[in-house]
């Protein structure tokens, strides 16, 4: 006899338990400590931050520690708590040129003003699993690593050889638009497209910044500058009529260069493609920056051939909360479409098999596009 | 750092956002079946599991409401009960299995069998607002085509499948005109469920959280469901009355009873079914609850 499924509110209440047991592991070993996720796994808690749209790494570790290390469920959890934060206004643009880099690497020239800082890099590092880790001593630094460093392609930009990163004189920054505050409408402003992105999921990003390296959408980038470190955050406080220092972050920001051969009414120069990102995040960033070139195709006169050149395909997709939200949700029950979709079929298969009774018995079910299609 | 950090508004939604969400509603309204774009927000619960309903009823429900959630036609799916228990807890809305003494309904895939009335709002809540997304994935090529009034893509689609399988294969989200104006998804809800949409007199919201689109029927509106002079739009039917019930014209879920393919055909709609099944003798109650 069937009996209808009662008692969710109890599975769902038995299932939270189930899960929080399996968050703490076993019994008597203790639990992790959020200081400790947020010290020592501070790429992990950077990417929280950044893919979560909040720079707050203590916060970034609770709720890495609260989704059991899954990294969407965490950076879900911090986007739902920030959402509820109010918003008292747009802080100044940071000065990443004043940026004191702790890292600041360039592959387009040997020696830079500044000079090139290896910094903490897993670069050149032998990818050998360790069985323990060791902390070795760390020499002091022969250069003052406080000193603020010319970017790369301000030096370039003197020349004209790359493309400004602002209009000429007399322009005012404006405010720009903010993503979770107002809607979402295609084509989107640059500003409004590296907010997406920047939020965007690092694996996307990287793949699809791969993919221009590929041959879909090559734009011929260079690593103008990859800089890590940490910079000032100013607001202006009409009260006090001045910028206040309100905290300081931790950020990543790449410049990728790319070949440009110039058009009708564009002399050729060297174009930019934009990362900035928080916490340590180099991968992202660059990927960032190779997308956001990519995505101004319009601006160089370049032919869309490829996905990663697809504004609506990228940005539309680029944000881990919703995709993963989506395609999880098709473990929500469907027996209602797919009850609506039972009937097509055998109506389908009846009549397909009226008009074939010999082969009937193994007709396969008529095109089973409009199943697919919206199975939402 | 002592003392807690982590604090939530009351309702969860704070009142600008809700402002914000008002008005979107509002122009939606004026406009029927015009999708209006919104800043939706994050609200604890994934994209896609129904956070534009619940930012929609968030905005709208008060302490004179009392709220029915379904999923699927039933108050019991998981992911309804989670809803409702959201709501009881940030909003301390009164809640209700009962369609009759609900005013605000929000759902997923289904419209109560209970004919609704002038007093109650419905939400829906949508995966994919666009009625074209499948035939023209771009954005900014579909709100051309709403802007043209050009449903021609449509049209041809479901001509295609006329040509092909001899009637429409669409059997859920079957596209609607609004107004005499603009196609509208109206969620996947089987196109059994299509003809109550048509002058229905509560007022009918449509929330795309993950989309973030917001859209609307006001009361008593023409709700077409596309179709052609030779071929008109047919809802789905049974031949089948509800096992439980034995309630004739519902959409009925088909339920395995058994591993020899044995099914029983019962209520989608689970209100309906306790209510009609209340009203019958006491033999068919002691079966059920056995």
């Amino acid at each position: 006899m069937y009996v209808a499924v009662k008692g969710g509110e109890k599975a769902i209440a038995n299932a939270h338990a189930l899960l929080a047991k399996r968050g703490q592991g076993s019994t008597d070993a203790p639990r992790i400590d959020y200081p400790q996720i947020r010290n020592q796994m501070g790429v992990l808690v950077s990417r929280v931050m950044a893919e979560g749209s909040l720079y707050d790494p203590e916060l970034a570790a609770k709720a890495l520690l609260q989704a059991q290390g899954d990294v969407l469920e965490a950076v879900t959890l911090l986007r739902s708590y920030r959402t509820t934060l109010p918003r008292f206004g747009v802080t100044i643009a940071v000065d990443t040129v004043g940026l004191p880099s702790e890292r600041r690497v360039s592959a387009t020239f040997k020696d830079i003003p500044g000079g090139q800082q290896l910094g903490a890099t897993f670069d050149y590092t032998h990818r050998l699993l360790a069985d323990e880790l060791h902390t070795p001593e760390v020499a002091t630094p022969d250069v003052p690593i406080d000193e603020p460093m010319p970017r790369v392609t301000d030096l370039l930009g003197a020349d004209a050889l790359v493309e400004r990163d602002r209009p000429d004189a007399g322009w005012t920054d404006p405010d720009p638009g903010d993503l979770t505050r107002e809607p979402t409408v295609f084509p989107m402003s640059r500003a409004e497209r590296l907010q997406a992105l920047t939020r965007g999921d690092e694996g996307f990003l990287l793949s699809l910044g791969y993919s221009t390296q590929r041959g879909f959408g090559n734009n011929h980038p260079f690593a103008g500058e990859v800089r890590v470190g940490e910079v000032e955050v100013e607001f202006y406080a009409p009260e006090i009529g001045h910028a206040v220092p309100i905290g300081r972050i931790e950020l990543t920001e790449c410049q990728m260069v790319n070949q440009f051969v110039g058009s009708a009414d564009q002399a050729p120069q060297f174009t930019r493609g934009y990362g900035l990102v928080f916490g340590r995040a180099e991968r992202k960033a660059m990927s960032m920056s190779l997308v956001d070139r990519t995505l101004r195709h319009q601006e160089f006169g370049e032919r869309i051939v490829s996905p990663a050149q697809d504004e609506e395909f990228v940005i539309a997709h680029a944000d881990n909360v919703e995709a993963a939200g989506f395609v999880e949700h098709l473990k929500l029950p469907h027996y209602v479409d797919f009850q609506a979709e039972l009937g097509l079929i055998r109506s389908l298969r009846r009549e397909f098999q009226e008009r074939h009774p010999a082969e009937a018995s193994e007709a396969p079910a008529a095109d089973n596009s409009t199943l697919m299609e919206a199975n939402a | 750092m002592s003392g807690p950090r982590i604090v939530y508004n009351e309702g969860y939604l704070d009142e600008q956002t809700k402002r914000v969400v008002r008005r979107a509603l509002l122009k939606g309204v004026a406009i029927p079946g015009f999708q209006v774009p919104f800043a939706s927000r994050e609200v604890p619960m994934p994209r896609g599991w129904g956070t534009g309903g619940v930012q929609l009823t968030a905005s709208v429900i008060g302490p004179a409401d009392t709220l029915k959630v379904i999923d699927q036609g039933a108050d019991d799916t998981t992911n309804a009960v989670s809803i409702r228990a959201f709501f009881e807890k940030v909003a301390g809305a009164d809640s209700t299995t009962r369609t009759d003494h609900a005013t605000i309904i929000q759902t997923r895939h289904r419209i109560p069998e209970t004919p609704l009335t002038e007093n109650q709002i419905v939400v829906y809540q949508v995966p994919i607002p666009e009625p074209l997304r499948f035939l023209e994935p771009r954005e900014t090529e579909t709100r051309r085509l709403h802007a043209l009034e050009e449903y021609g893509l449509m049209y041809v689609k479901l001509y295609e499948d006329i040509a092909k399988y001899g009637h429409i294969a669409k059997t859920y989200d079957y596209p609607v005109l609004v107004n005499g104006r603009y196609v509208m998804a109206p969620s996947p809800i089987p196109s059994f469920d299509n003809p109550k949409m048509h002058q229905s007199p509560a007022l009918q919201l449509f929330g795309a959280g993950r989309e973030k689109r917001i859209y609307a029927i006001p009361p008593y509106t023409d709700v077409e469901s596309l179709g052609f002079e030779d071929f008109p739009f047919e809802p789905q039917s049974f031949d089948q009355s509800c096992e439980i019930c034995e309630s004739t014209e519902v959409y009925l879920d088909e339920v395995l009873i058994d591993d020899q393919g044995g099914v029983m055909f019962v209520c989608s709609d689970t209100d309906h079914c306790e209510r009609t099944l209340t009203t019958r003798d006491h033999d068919h109650i002691t079966e059920v609850n056995a």
